[in-house]
């Protein structure tokens, strides 16, 4: 850990960075709020409504469908893929030539775009000609996924771990790449089990990444719209319809202005505190 | 054991494959064998689909728009966020703690909540369908992302480089880019790496803030799903193409990409 001085001057090398994210972040959040609390007929025109939309968006079935749905989708990617990421990550080569074979392929579908990676998933499962649902329907499930719900969330859960699993991989393998050979010749030594190993020496230089990874993942699944969107449209029904997609079809879809800003401000407070939390934790690790 | 190990690896790899298998089994096939029913692999084999992208401008066009708004959103990124991380990886100063956390909230706060205000915040600066307002829009996620892993990277430089640089009489500009730019050239480039990707995937604002002379491929991609009917093979050949610019970018950073993935804090 570096000491640090004091030195105030350091401001003036933040202040592009400061100036260009406020641009970005201060004026369309300030927007926000203002049509949060307003109202209007004709364009132009607005009235003060006070807290009406945010009673009208807590009050909602709608809102409540779509946050619950959202905690179920978050809660059940990062029980798969957190474990999965780091099951993968202790199975692979830690030297040779295949690491770099390995670590490419695995990144490969981070850096697809994300409606492509939706419009790929949407020609694998189509029930007719799509390898997954076609091997599906032969091995005699009835599986179409624009037509049943459970189907839906599979896939779309499918789609999540094939698409960002990798990424648990790659930082839970940068954690076990840092530990040096002598801890495993001294765990040898001592005649450690395997499952020693793992709780005492590769998981604890694992946190600090894990924080990384369940922070990004959970961040990324709470805000997820472009994949699911292309795939399922939010349907069959508004079965797979999260938070991203409820708000954008209440903003550009009705242009129920307030209703969305109110829920934009909702979603955005609710982000917000988990990432202070997070940021908290990952702190006082890195303190001590 | 280790059998089990490389067969769980094996089984993962694969898993990753077979999606973009078929993408590309499907860029290679004619729509008449598409909608004929399900094949292994191309029994027409044919580049037709390819070869409208290449001669069609609207298709073509929307290649060269987003690859100029990532480039300049990785330019803008990189350099803005240089000497931030400096600042925040050597000193203290007045809020710098409640800075940096301020500046990490916008890389999770959710596009969707920005879509609206963004088109009138860049309809008031005329740049709305411009390359530009999608680079600078980008910058939301990425100079906080930057920021954060060229901290890293420039953390792991002991202090005391700095300091003799400084009594050898080497001005702050001079220091920084003759001598420390070089000592952290991988974070750099795993930095560019991350911002070129995070632009690159992005679609719903590059969708909004464009209309008709910049739209980015992704978008070009939604409207040909929705208007032009059913037209596969040419969806999955321009999906396929997007692939091309990820497999270089990732090639050039694959020594570096664990580290980089672990944000320079490993």
């Amino acid at each position: 850990m570096i000491t640090k001085t004091v030195n105030q001057k350091a401001w003036f090398l933040v202040l592009p960075v400061l100036f260009i994210v406020a641009l970005n972040a201060i004026i369309p959040l300030m927007t926000v709020v203002n049509y949060s609390v307003q109202d209007t007929f004709s364009p132009g025109v607005f009235f003060f409504e006070g807290t009406k939309w945010y009673r009208e968006v807590l009050s909602s079935p709608r809102f409540h469908g779509a946050l619950g749905r959202q905690f179920m989708f978050t809660g059940i990617i990062l029980l798969i893929e957190i474990p999965l990421g780091v099951a993968v990550a202790l199975a692979m080569p830690r030297k040779g030539p295949w690491v770099s074979v390995c670590l490419v392929l695995m990144a490969l579908p981070l850096l697809i775009p994300w409606n492509v990676v939706g419009a790929m998933w949407n020609i694998f499962a189509l029930p007719d000609i799509g390898l997954l649902g076609y091997g599906l329907n032969w091995l005699g499930f009835d599986y179409n996924y624009t037509q049943q719900p459970f189907a839906a969330w599979a896939t779309v859960i499918l789609m999540d771990v094939w698409h960002w699993t990798s990424l648990v991989v790659l930082l839970a393998y940068a954690g076990l790449s840092s530990i040096p050979d002598a801890y495993y010749q001294a765990a040898k030594i001592d005649g450690a089990s395997a499952f020693a190993v793992f709780r005492y020496i590769q998981l604890p230089k694992m946190k600090r990444v894990l924080i990384i990874a369940l922070l990004l993942r959970f961040m990324d699944s709470f805000m997820v719209y472009t994949e699911p969107f292309v795939l399922t449209g939010g349907g069959p029904g508004n079965s797979t319809t999260f938070l991203s997609i409820d708000l954008v079809k209440a903003a550009i879809g009705e242009f129920n202005l307030g209703i969305a800003a109110a829920m934009s401000i909702l979603y955005f407070l609710m982000t917000l505190l988990v990432c202070w939390v997070f940021y908290t934790v990952m702190m006082r690790g890195e303190e001590s | 054991m280790r059998g089990v190990k490389i067969l769980l690896v094996f089984i993962y790899i694969l898993f990753l494959m077979l999606p973009i298998y078929w993408l590309l089994n499907m860029s290679f096939k004619t729509t008449n064998e598409i909608l004929g029913g399900f094949s292994w692999y191309p029994q027409e084999f044919t580049l037709a689909s390819y070869k409208t992208i290449f001669t069609d401008s609207t298709w073509y066009s929307g290649y060269i728009n987003s690859l100029s708004y990532v480039l300049m959103n990785t330019v803008i990124s990189v350099s803005l966020a240089l000497p931030a991380a400096y600042a925040f990886s050597r000193y203290r100063f007045l809020g710098d703690k409640h800075l940096f956390f301020w500046l990490l909230s916008n890389r999770m706060a959710p596009p969707a909540v920005f879509v609206l205000p963004f088109v009138e915040l860049y309809s008031a600066m005329q740049l709305f369908d411009t390359p530009l307002a999608v680079a600078l829009a980008h910058c939301l996620f990425n100079v906080p992302l930057a920021v954060w892993i060229l901290e890293g990277f420039m953390s792991g430089v002991p202090r005391e480089v700095d300091e003799t640089a400084y009594i050898d009489g080497y001005s702050f500009p001079h220091f920084f880019v003759k001598i420390f730019m070089p000592l952290i050239a991988a974070g750099i480039g795993v930095t560019a790496f991350f911002c070129f990707m995070f632009s690159w995937v992005e679609m719903l604002l590059a969708k909004n803030l464009t209309s008709v002379a910049a739209k980015p491929i992704v978008a070009v991609m939604t409207r040909t799903a929705s208007t032009a009917g059913y037209e596969l093979g040419l969806l999955a050949a321009a999906g396929a193409l997007t692939l091309i610019p990820g497999v270089i970018v990732i090639w050039f950073v694959r020594k570096h990409i664990a580290k980089g993935f672990a944000l320079g804090r490993v």
